[in-house]
């Protein structure tokens, strides 16, 4: 004949093996189902080749006192011609909520209409919501063509 | 036996068909001065019908990538017969749908709905009315045109100010660090297949839950009818409600069917990523106030971002808004004083931003 107490005990601890074993059987097959889709859901990262220099426009192209967008990338960025003549390439991407700026003429600033934020044309935050300057990369005029190559530390 | 009541005797053996009948037979409202209110959560499903309906046709021409949103668009809007009803009765009855679904979250908020038992009734009436924002969301870029595009870049990056997962959330939405034919995509994938499964699940709950509590009456209409009880009235749900819902629901179709004939929903111009963001650029108006309060906002209070600030106090408020009922457990069941002033305030700041938004240019 069995101890009875003995029996007693051995069966709860014999159960509580069994739960742990099915459930971390289970949370081990939910971890198993999620963790791809959570992988899945972001989508890898894209190395950009050969965006580091562009032709944003040719010399004669912009009027004084304009801008014109132009790709940089995967991104716009904006060449403005001030009317002293002076080239300035910034990013065209409001460092506020990144809406696509535009140039002003009239004011001579650069101008984004989705919170009303501006910027001078060196790219400096003058008012409105944007917490930070545009980002300015560097103008080569060669052989008719205006390069725009993004500055070493930008 | 005629066709009809053989295939009633095979439904009754099988279902218990006349159980059924006689508990339908048996539902009732109540009504009171209040009565109207009670039309609007069922205005709100119809709706929900309209857009499924139409939605579905959409998807027989819509094309989701870059290269074809606008063109098919397009081509639905001006070549496909009907094709401009159909896709300004889904435009307009997004827009409807989502008035109706907040003017009910506001009547079932003043007139005490959400009472001990209701709160999870009003809890997944919440959750809907997000997800019905949601919708609204992605819907908006689907056609891909310039609005869409920067009203899409401008909320998602703003979900990017959330703490720890803005980021994660960011590029979920996008489907990358940007703005592209990945997020169309996408948010055609949430559009179409993850909302509409989540909601109709959530409509499910909703309707089981209305149903097993029956409809609130009121705590003033409660007091009188428990001091006088021969004032208590009641109307059978079926067929007497149920006709009186259908007059709204054809009020509502009639609506749209004006709304669509007479100023069909406007198609933009095609979105494009290296263009600048138009002028007078601004969200739907259900988004309105937001975008007026984030305007008003300084860039910076104190170390931190204005908008950063901002988002946080709308969802801090969101978050205490759909709790309330669970604070609102007044032992009397009248519901207490201040929880009524909570809904003046937020329904006064709704309508207050989003009228000073578009009156003040």
């Amino acid at each position: 004949m069995q101890n009875p107490s003995l029996q007693e005990n051995a069966k709860p601890e014999r159960r509580h093996f069994l739960e742990l074993f099915l459930g971390s059987g289970i949370f081990a097959s939910l971890v198993a189902f999620i963790y791809p889709v959570l992988r899945y859901i972001i989508p890898p990262q894209q190395t950009e080749l050969g965006s580091d220099l562009v032709v944003a426009a040719h010399v004669g192209d912009l009027k004084p006192n304009s801008g014109k967008i132009f790709p940089f990338g995967s991104r716009p960025a904006i060449l403005i011609l001030t009317s002293d003549g002076k080239y300035h390439a910034l990013s065209a991407v409001c460092t506020h909520l990144g809406c696509t700026v535009q140039y002003l003429p009239d004011v001579h600033e650069v101008w984004c209409p989705c919170h009303n934020g501006k910027y001078s044309v060196d790219g400096a935050n003058i008012s409105g919501p944007p917490p930070r300057p545009l980002d300015e990369f560097d103008v080569i005029l060669k052989d008719n063509n205006i390069y725009v190559q993004r500055t070493q530390n930008s | 036996m005629s066709a009809l009541a053989n295939i009633r005797n095979w439904l009754d053996e099988r279902f218990g068909w006349d159980e059924l009948m006689a508990f339908v037979r048996h539902k009732t409202v109540p009504t009171h001065r209040f009565s109207y209110f009670y039309f609007l959560g069922g205005m709100t499903l119809f709706l929900f019908g309209t857009q499924v309906v139409t939605g579905i046709l959409l998807l027989l021409y819509y094309r989701p990538t870059p290269d074809g949103a606008f063109e098919s668009v397009q081509y639905i809007m001006t070549k496909v017969p009907f094709g401009w009803l159909i896709r300004s009765i889904h435009s307009w009855g997004a827009n409807v749908m989502i008035l109706t679904a907040i003017a009910h979250m506001f009547s079932v908020f003043f007139l005490k709905s959400y009472r001990k038992p209701r709160e999870l009734t009003w809890l997944s009436g919440m959750i809907l009315l997000f997800l019905v924002l949601g919708f609204g969301f992605s819907g908006y870029l689907l056609p891909w045109n310039m609005l869409s595009l920067f009203a899409t870049k401008v909320g998602t990056n703003m979900t990017a100010q959330a703490p720890f997962i803005g980021h994660w959330i960011l590029v979920f939405l996008r489907g990358g660090d940007d703005v592209t034919g990945a997020t169309l995509t996408r948010f055609f994938a949430i559009h179409v297949a993850i909302l509409p499964g989540l909601a109709t699940l959530l409509i499910g709950l909703h309707l089981l839950l209305v149903q097993r509590f029956g409809m609130s009456v009121p705590p003033s209409v409660e007091a009188d009818w428990k001091a006088h009880p021969e004032r208590a009235r009641e109307l059978r749900f079926f067929p007497n409600f149920f006709l009186r819902e259908l007059m709204a629901w054809y009020v509502v179709l009639a609506v749209l069917g004006c709304l669509s004939a007479f100023k069909p929903w406007e198609l933009g111009q095609k979105a494009d990523l290296f263009g600048s963001a138009p002028a007078g650029i601004r969200p739907e108006w259900y988004f309105m106030f937001m975008f007026q309060t984030l305007r008003f906002l300084p860039a910076k209070i104190g170390p931190l971002a204005g908008d950063l600030i901002g988002v946080l106090l709308f969802g801090a408020a969101a978050a205490v808004w759909t709790c309330l009922p669970f604070f609102d457990n007044d032992k009397r069941g009248r519901g207490k004083r201040w929880i009524t002033g909570v809904g003046v305030f937020a329904l006064a700041y709704f309508i207050g931003m989003t009228a000073y938004a578009y009156l003040a240019k």
